[in-house]
């Protein structure tokens, strides 16, 4: 590994100004980037740590909305109350090390197009902050590794609105853990959103068709016998886009019947 | 620079680079190799201590980033007398280990998981290893050690 000059500021400002400086990269828990670095596919001159920044972690809950500092690491929010099927989701990301130090900003920067946290905040309509702005979910996710965060800017917090009813059903790819193919659903009233990760080349994405049938019938069977096009699917070592397009509609039957 | 942590109860210290991992450090710098690095790459747990009580891949831990944390290792499992701690008496009780390589890990993330929770039920206790590999015993023996330690420590 390349050798960087390493900080760790105490605020979201100081973090800010040293990762104007030339080569500064920002590292949360390090569980992807780390790795990255090892294989020398990250090589920043200086590792800006914002692991010390007090503000931007802990969970809290107040009118109807969770917010998550972007540096909480999934342990805790798997133990928040208030949202179980996000708690349940956080729960599940890897395993109990991974836990203890991978973020939820961490994840919705590298934006892997297999990771849990991108389909919560799309089927809920979160809210990105970030120190410069607010994102709305369905303009923060722009494809596979790709999001609309500019140079310089990080993710300080995530706003879930919190659902009625809502869960997470990953099919999991067993030695990573991370989803051959994981669903969320949730339901706000009359409105469902169903965001799917782990499928697509693209990335997370919405099942629109999986939304219209569960608005008009809350029910697994809704979406049973609906096809998704394999078209774009992601074909790897662990399934073709056929078996992911086949376990869209059977994840979400199972999320639904956990909701 | 210079990073001093606390190491199983003694203040330790010692000069790193911005590079240098967890691991390295204690291997290298304090010569606690009972950390053992199976794949260096998140995988194995082979590398797994306790950073303030949460348990962590110590391959994937910068050193400065833990500056002033309490840090615990296989070496700090003994009793005090030097013989073995609980979990490690029940994984040599239970033949939870053959070649070994995989033990201080696993003595770890149990230790971990029955700080939070001290009567595991078996599937809780294989849920909580998921990110430790053994290529010898094929977990059974593994789980019936922490079994056998979670009937030893006196719920609190
Ligand atoms: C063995 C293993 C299993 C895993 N299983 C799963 C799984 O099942 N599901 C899953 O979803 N994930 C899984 N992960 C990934 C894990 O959730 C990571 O924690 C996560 O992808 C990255 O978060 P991090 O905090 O570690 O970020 P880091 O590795 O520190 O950073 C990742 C990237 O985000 C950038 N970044 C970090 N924080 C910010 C911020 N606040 N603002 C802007 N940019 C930022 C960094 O510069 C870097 O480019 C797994 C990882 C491992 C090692
Ligand atoms: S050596 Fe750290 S997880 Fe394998
Ligand atoms: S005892 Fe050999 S790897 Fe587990």
């Amino acid at each position: 590994m390349q050798n960087f000059d390493f900080v760790k500021p105490a605020s979201v400002a100081e973090a800010v100004a040293a990762l104007g400086t030339s080569g500064a990269q920002a590292l949360s828990g390090g569980q992807t980037l780390i790795g990255s670095m090892k294989q020398n596919l990250a090589a920043p001159a200086v590792l800006v740590s914002l692991t010390g920044i007090a503000a931007l972690k802990g969970v809290s809950v107040s009118g109807g909305v969770m917010s998550i500092g972007a540096a909480t690491p999934h342990a805790e929010v798997a133990k928040a109350s208030g949202f179980p099927g996000l708690s349940s989701l956080a729960g599940g990301i890897g395993d109990p090390a991974v836990r203890a130090r991978g973020t939820i900003g961490g994840s919705l920067a590298n934006n892997d197009p297999a990771a849990c946290y991108p389909s919560a905040v799309l089927a809920c309509g979160a809210t990105v902050v970030t120190n410069r702005r607010e994102i709305a979910a369905d303009d923060y996710f722009q494809g596979m590794f790709t999001t609309a965060l500019e140079d310089g800017e990080i993710i300080t917090a995530v706003r879930f609105p919190i659902p009625e009813r809502a869960a997470y059903a990953k099919f999991e790819q067993p030695a990573s853990r991370f989803s051959l193919t994981g669903v969320f659903v949730a339901k706000y009233g009359a409105k469902v959103r169903v965001a799917v990760t782990g499928a697509s080349n693209d990335g997370v994405f919405r099942w629109t068709d999986g939304e219209d049938a569960l608005q008009a019938s809350y029910d697994p069977a809704a979406v049973k016998g609906l096809k998704v096009s394999p078209d774009g699917l992601i074909a790897d070592l662990h399934g073709t886009p056929a078996y992911r397009a086949n376990l869209v509609a059977v994840m979400t039957a199972r999320a639904v019947a956990a909701s | 620079m210079k990073v001093s942590l606390t190491v199983n109860g003694k203040p330790m210290s010692g000069e790193v680079e911005g590079r240098t991992l967890l691991s390295t450090f204690l291997r290298e710098t304090l010569s606690l190799t009972g950390t053992h690095i199976g794949c260096d790459t998140s995988q194995c747990g082979a590398c797994t201590v306790h950073v303030d009580g949460a348990q962590v891949k110590s391959c994937t831990v910068f050193a400065l980033d833990v500056q002033g944390s309490s840090v615990t290792t296989i070496e700090g499992m003994a009793n005090t007398d030097g013989s073995l701690g609980r979990i490690q008496q029940a994984f040599q009780d239970h033949h939870g280990l053959q070649c070994g390589f995989c033990t201080p890990g696993m003595v770890m993330a149990s230790a971990a998981l029955l700080a939070v929770n001290p009567t595991p039920t078996e599937a809780e206790v294989r849920h909580h290893l998921e990110g430790n590999i053994c290529r010898c015993t094929g977990y059974h023996n593994i789980v019936k050690a922490v079994m056998a330690a979670s009937d030893a420590i006196p719920a609190e």
